[in-house]
């Protein structure tokens, strides 16, 4: 009983948070919505807090649940980055009439990324995945009179719908191939005949539309752009962020037989990602639209850290994500205390932005610096520990283009921070945040500045990596 | 003719297709969702012929089955709650026509 609550610790403690939320929903009284939020804020602190305490490895359930330390660090990135950005959205859904509802579902989304970073079964993977996913096109459709919003919601379920097809057709073949469901039997079982690549293919295909990589990126800045600004960070930050973390899972132990025929899917997929992602960012107007495709982007780059096949990878990519959420984080704060106030989305409307609010443009250009890899920040060194990784490959011409589509990529980052700080504006735009808004924002930023030189980070997720095999 | 495992999976995999090709190509939203449908059928074919011929000594094939029909059941519902809702903001269910935002 005892194991069921300390392995299970992270998924109870949400559960917990969801049935509270629906209570109190029931006794709901007229009053609007600003009372939830400091309580809401202060629930999802607290399981932020217990996910640090009390953790313990093992298996449950016949071997369909797995924790161990790498799972509890990347479930306590997530729970941080769900904090970071309920306190970022608290002034939007504070005018928000179902603001109870948008936690239930974004914890049941979360538990769900939970459930798939521990499965090591096929079934409660799938079920997982599903559980990720269809509640996220419901918060993309909270802004319920807006036409963009409910476009960008049917445009996220028909895909995700599509992809878990897709991904399930997979599972089925790999069924057919290999008569079970569970991680370690696959594994050992994984032969590279043709059935096993052709499965292979599909479920790859499915983690690819979920992660937004280029064939099937097309979702990616619509869902963006419509959705609300609370939600798109969220689509940017955690729920691309476990599907790094779960496709790491995958292709390292169950998968790792067949890598010779992974790592060329996955070298072609980064090499498109990255030129589609940074040329049509380039050409983008709306701010929303210009960070999708910037986080298109970023994953190209976070395969390459995968493809490197060692301890190396997987630690890459945690440190990477790490730091991606601070900077995103910070950018897209900033992105929602603008759009809150005056309804603005364009980066047009940032020209001039630095005269009246120095301290937010200051904050989106160290978030953009740190996107775009710029060395004082995190961002350089999560890229190059990326690349370190991938270059151990020793594919040079992957390395080198990747570098070079840094530097592409510089010129969108600059390019806000150029219309914020050197352009003139006679329309300037005023703006009012919350301090916890605020504080969210110190704190990405304080995130951005130190994590890169603390290299006790790294190596402590390195030691976590080493210690699995 | 005995009815063998060939049989199930060329039609299993010709009804993937075609949920492919009407999802791609169909431009009503609930016809679309309908495709989906077709995909996630095709699957359970596949996992119910599969677990018949080649693993009859356990149910696996058959439990994942099951679940499937529960998630599609799940998946449709908000699905069409959203299309319900795009119609209330649009006056259509015509892909086409929603298109506020482009490349």
């Amino acid at each position: 009983m005892t194991d069921i609550l300390l392995l299970m610790k992270h998924e109870l403690t949400l559960v917990v948070i969801i049935v509270l939320l629906l209570i109190l929903k029931i006794r709901e009284k007229e009053e609007g919505a600003e009372n939830y939020m400091p309580f809401v804020n202060i629930m999802l602190a607290g399981n932020f807090l217990l996910g640090l305490v009390l953790n313990r490895g093992g298996e449950l359930f016949d071997g369909m649940f797995v924790s161990d330390n790498i799972m509890v660090l990347q479930k306590n990135i997530l729970n941080f980055g769900v904090l970071m950005i309920s306190m970022q959205s608290s002034a939007w859904l504070g005018r928000h009439r179902h603001a109870p509802e948008f936690f239930v579902l974004l914890l049941s989304t979360l538990l769900g990324m939970f459930l798939l970073l521990s499965s090591r079964n096929l079934l409660m993977f799938y079920l997982a995945l599903e559980l990720s996913t269809i509640p996220l096109a419901a918060m993309c459709n909270y802004d319920l009179a807006k036409r963009r919003s409910s476009e960008a919601a049917m445009k996220l379920i028909l895909s995700s719908a599509l992809s878990s097809g897709i991904l399930l057709f997979g599972i089925s073949l790999f069924y057919g191939a290999t008569g079970t469901f569970d991680f370690r039997e696959i594994s050992s079982l994984a032969d590279s005949s043709a059935l096993q690549i052709m499965a292979f293919i599909m479920v790859f295909t499915g983690f690819a539309f979920k992660l937004s990589v280029v064939p099937f990126h097309l979702w990616t800045a619509d869902v963006y752009e419509g959705s609300p600004v609370a939600v798109t960070s969220f689509l940017s930050v955690i729920s691309k962020g476990v599907m790094v973390f779960a496709l790491c899972n995958v292709l390292y132990t169950v998968f790792n037989q067949m890598s010779s025929i992974w790592y060329d899917l996955i070298v072609i997929t980064s090499v498109l990602t990255m030129a589609i992602g940074n040329l049509f960012a380039i050409r983008q107007e709306n701010i929303k639209r210009f960070l999708a495709f910037s986080s298109i982007a970023q994953v190209s780059y976070i395969l390459i850290g995968i493809s490197g096949m060692s301890a190396h990878g997987m630690t890459s990519s945690i440190y990477f994500i790490l730091i991606y959420i601070f900077s995103n984080l910070g950018a897209f704060g900033v992105v929602a205390i603008v759009s809150h106030a005056s309804g603005k989305e364009s980066i047009n409307d940032y020209r001039g932005f630095a005269h009246k609010n120095p301290a937010l443009a200051w904050i989106l250009t160290i978030s953009l610096f740190s996107l775009a890899g710029i060395p004082p920040t995190a961002g350089f060194f999560g890229k190059l520990f990326l690349l370190n990784s991938g270059a151990g490959q020793e594919n040079w011409y992957l390395i080198i283009f990747a570098s070079m589509n840094m530097i592409v990529s510089l010129y969108y980052y600059l390019r806000v921070v150029k219309s914020m700080f050197m352009d003139e504006t006679e329309e300037e735009i005023n703006v009012e945040s919350t301090w916890l808004a605020r504080l969210s924002l110190y704190i990405c930023v304080g995130g951005i500045l130190i994590t890169g030189f603390t290299t006790g980070i790294y190596e402590h997720i390195l030691s976590l990596a080493q210690s699995l095999k | 003719m005995e009815i063998g495992l060939n049989h199930f999976l060329v039609l299993s995999t010709a009804l993937f297709f075609i949920g492919v090709y009407g999802f791609l190509t169909r431009r009503n939203l609930i016809t679309l969702l309908m495709s989906v449908e077709l995909i996630l059928n095709s699957v359970n074919i596949n996992f119910v012929a599969f677990n018949k011929y080649l693993y009859p000594e356990n149910l696996d094939g058959l439990f994942f089955s099951v679940f499937i029909i529960a998630i599609a059941a799940a998946e449709a519902a908000v699905a069409i709650a959203i299309i319900i809702n795009l119609y209330r903001n649009f006056n259509t269910i015509d892909v086409e026509e929603t298109d506020t935002m482009k490349y």
